[in-house]
């Protein structure tokens, strides 16, 4: 709440000293933090329903790589966005038959999907591949002209703005609707859940699979929307800031979109700095911000939020 | 109770590898009847209440139920537990089914949702709730938190959970065992409550005690196979623990006055946590002399574990004070306990108890493998373990193949009587045991109370930590009573009756509650 309040106050001090920074600063933030949200979202739709996966790095990797391979082959953005959420629903589905079917150690089963998405797309890439562009930005009518939030929130690329509606529909699913009821029970108590009759490992392959697809489109936004090409690693780590993501929103989609604009907003500032060039700090520290952010959160906050009481461990029916 | 029958089990046999867990078994249940199913863990009740509840699937024999037309039962197929539930069976199962961070709402609905459009309708949810609850005169509160509740309401939730689904048959799975003496009351006459209103109750339990009050018919079960079927009033505890176990059995440990003597154990201002940090145990002072034994009763969760895990070095303590024999113990040191004198046999044995994997043999020189004759220097002596182990066997009646089979392959009594072996052979002081006989069979609780009454009378202090209220006291010289932490009370056996244990058990404080008799003054705490 302090850190929040501390960003309104800084935000609105920043409004009247140059809107115009301000105002890229913002639409910075929310562009950093779609992925994260995206991948923290399915982070804990599979936790909710007991499955751990660190696997959500590897799935956006080789999302963004078919993705991106679709749009130099199709052309065609809006398919390629549907391949990539396929692509990320198979890995998701891998995730999913490890766990669930093989009862795999489900660390290990993510760092599998980490490390086969890194070796897939660095072997297949080649350099030099052309695209046929990317996603661009639709301004929602009179609303996009509105100052400070309307070109922050009213003028953005389809990803962005599915993401953002992406974040209610998964809350109200999560917590308002049975399938949501059951998907928690499952990652509490999934006995509990077996004995009213609830099929435990369906709710987890679907889960697992919807949650994958989430990655997808988390990589997709990065080949697809952000940059429009694909370069090796070029998720960088945002996998397993969106574990952090999701564990300082508390497992929900709202406070996981809460925290993933934190971070954006940090990443933002980050870029701006390095941008501007006026601080007289090594450019390696301001880069830092991002990562600092993520580790003071997680030290502070880890303790205080409680996970899903089953999660991580594979449920074995009598 | 005449209304008819309700359900029947024809011939059921459910085989597991190696195991005939059911065999040619056969039950029935008359509409408003209380049938208790008495056994010993392993005698087949979980499997066969596991088979009508649509968990396992029987290899022999049917299940006939009430068809709701006139015309009597009718053989039904059981394959899932929605099934079940279908048919009108609920289950109460002993550890409780429920979501802990959930309403009780919440968990009542789950896998039978109410919804408007594709929201959940709560409101309409809660209403039933207070519809069934106000129906059987169940008092729940449809809104609390699960794991707020206490273990007495969670289990009601659990009972109004079946009927929400229209449960004609309740089978409640050892409902008792979680239960302090004045929620077993408070259970037995919802029961009541419930059979007036038709409800029909399958009443699995190993407690004779328990069978004899509530039960209108009981069935025993012995090694898989139904061994008879009887009424309260045509027997009485001795003659259903002869069913239960085949022969004759001791039921009340015969034992002489305790004689006292030096202090074994000083306890002063303990406190310890738990692995979350919360002080489970505090500022805890009492004492154990050397010939008597001291039993602390208290419902499960009360700081029984942590303060057994302080006591024995597995755990760390806060702040306070132990000696074992005039000594300071200083830090955590099993090892060190353990030359002192100190036996412990550990509430719970696969992890604390026994290396299952390990051999009967090796488990018996656990803690004392690296001393002589057990190894020469770093050289492990295998013919010592194993002359050591085959000596053992015999003396405290281990039922093995062998003892160089894994600890793992035998039953639990005899997994208890490796540790009980592996401890009480040895030269001792103190002896630490919680839960000495939780899950054991009839028969070999016996053999271990005989056990730890002759250690008490060769002059070893007995630290008794039990849930079980009759093992405590039957088994103590003294009572101390723990709840939330503290010891609330320490109370002669003699004098103390069932009901102000369990008032002090649930936290009441009792003007009565006396010191019990003994040189050292004796602290009543109260909280």
């Amino acid at each position: 709440m302090i850190v929040l309040g501390l960003v309104l106050v800084a935000i609105l001090y920043g409004s009247i000293v140059n809107l115009q920074i301000t105002t890229a600063l913002l639409a910075s933030a929310i562009r950093h933090s779609t992925p994260l949200v995206l991948g923290a979202m399915c982070g804990l739709i599979c936790e909710r329903s007991g499955i751990v996966n660190i696997g959500i790095e590897g799935q956006m990797l080789f999302s963004a790589f078919i993705g991106f391979l679709a749009n130099v082959y199709t052309g065609n953005l809006f398919i390629s966005v549907l391949i990539a959420l396929l692509a990320g629903a198979l890995l998701g589905l891998l995730m999913a038959f490890m766990s669930v079917t093989l009862r795999t150690n489900q660390i290990i089963g993510g760092t599998v999907i980490n490390i086969l998405a890194l070796g897939l797309t660095g072997y297949f890439y080649t350099a030099g591949l052309r695209t046929q562009g990317k996603l661009g930005p639709i301004p929602l009518g009179p609303l996009a002209d509105i100052p400070l939030i309307g070109p922050v929130l009213f003028n953005n690329p389809p990803i962005t703005y599915a993401t953002i509606l992406l974040v209610f529909i998964v809350n109200f699913v999560l917590f308002r609707t049975a399938w949501g009821l059951r998907t928690r029970a499952v990652g509490e108590h999934p006995r509990a859940a077996d004995t009213v009759g609830i099929d435990v490992y369906k709710m987890q392959y679907v889960n697992t699979i919807l949650a994958g697809a989430m990655a997808g489109l988390a990589g997709a936004f990065l080949t697809l929307e952000a940059v429009g090409s694909f370069e090796r690693g070029m998720t960088n780590g945002r996998g397993f800031v969106a574990l952090a993501v999701m564990i300082f929103g508390k497992w929900s989609p709202l406070g996981a979109w809460g925290a993933a604009l934190l971070f954006g907003f940090t990443t933002a500032v980050q870029t701006q700095l390095q941008f501007a060039g006026q601080v007289q700090i090594p450019h390696q520290f301001i880069g830092m911000l991002p990562y600092l952010m993520t580790i003071i959160v997680l030290a502070g906050f880890v303790g205080r939020s409680r996970p899903p009481a089953a999660e991580g461990e594979p449920y074995t029916k009598e | 109770m005449d209304d008819g029958l309700v359900l029947e089990v024809r011939n059921i046999t459910k085989r597991f590898p190696g195991v005939l867990a059911n065999n040619q078994v056969n039950f029935s249940l008359y509409k408003g009847e209380i049938h208790a199913l008495l056994g010993e863990n392993g005698a087949g009740k979980s499997t066969l209440m596991n088979v009508i509840y649509g968990l396992y699937s029987p290899d022999e024999g049917e299940i006939l139920l009430d068809s709701r037309s006139s015309d009597g039962l009718k053989p039904v197929e059981i394959r899932t537990p929605h099934d079940a539930i279908r048919h009108g069976i609920g289950m109460v199962h002993q550890h409780f089914m429920l979501v802990p961070v959930f309403t009780v709402t919440e968990n009542i609905i789950l896998g039978d949702e109410i919804t408007r459009g594709i929201a959940l309708d709560l409101n309409t949810a809660r209403e039933n709730i207070r519809r069934v609850s106000q129906e059987y005169g169940l008092d729940v509160d449809p809104d609390a938190i699960v794991e707020e509740l206490p273990v007495g309401i969670q289990q009601r939730v659990e009972i109004v959970k079946a009927l929400y689904r229209n449960a004609k048959i309740l089978v409640l799975d050892e409902p008792t065992a979680v239960l302090t003496p004045q929620e077993v009351e408070d259970l037995f006459r919802i029961v009541h409550q419930l059979t007036e209103r038709g409800v029909s109750i399958i009443f699995i339990t190993h407690k004779l005690k328990e069978v004899l009050a509530i039960a209108d018919r009981i069935t025993v079960m012995r090694r898989g196979e139904v061994v008879g079927t009887t009424t309260p009033q045509e027997t009485g505890e001795q003659g259903l623990a002869a069913m239960m176990v085949g022969r004759e059995v001791l039921l009340r440990v015969e034992k002489g006055p305790a004689k006292p003597g030096e202090v074994v154990l000083d306890v002063k201002n303990l406190s310890v946590a738990d692995d979350q940090g919360h002080m489970t145990v505090r500022d805890v002072t009492f004492q154990v002399r050397a010939g008597e034994i001291l039993g602390i009763a208290g419902v499960q969760g009360n700081g029984q574990t942590e303060l057994a895990e302080g006591l024995t070095g597995l755990r760390a303590i806060k702040s306070g004070e132990i000696q074992l024999n005039g000594k300071v113990v200083p830090a955590v040191n099993p090892r060190t306990l353990v030359e002192e004198g100190m036996a412990h046999v550990p509430e719970d044995r696969h992890k604390h108890g026994l290396v299952l994997e390990h051999t009967i043999a090796d488990n018996m020189v656990l803690n004392t493998y690296y001393q002589e004759p057990f190894a020469n220097g770093l050289r492990r002596n295998p013919e010592a373990i194993e002359k050591n182990a085959q000596q053992l066997v015999k003396e405290f009646d281990v039922r093995t193949p062998g003892y160089l089979v894994a600890a793992s392959t035998l039953s639990g009594g005899n997994q208890q009587k490796v540790i009980v072996a592996r401890e009480f052979s040895r030269p001792i002081h103190l002896l630490i045991a919680n839960q000495p006989t939780r899950g054991l069979d009839v028969g070999s609780i016996e053999y271990i109370h005989r056990q730890i009454v002759a250690k008490r009378d060769k002059g070893t202090g007995v630290l008794l930590i039990s849930a079980e209220l009759d093992e405590i006291t039957s088994l103590s010289d003294r009572i101390a009573v723990m709840y939330h932490g503290q010891i609330v009370a320490v109370v002669d056996p003699e004098t103390t009756t069932r009901e102000e244990l369990g008032l002090l058990m649930a936290g009441a404080q009792l003007e009565t509650a006396i010191p019990a008799g003994g040189a050292a003054p004796d602290n009543v705490l109260h909280s």
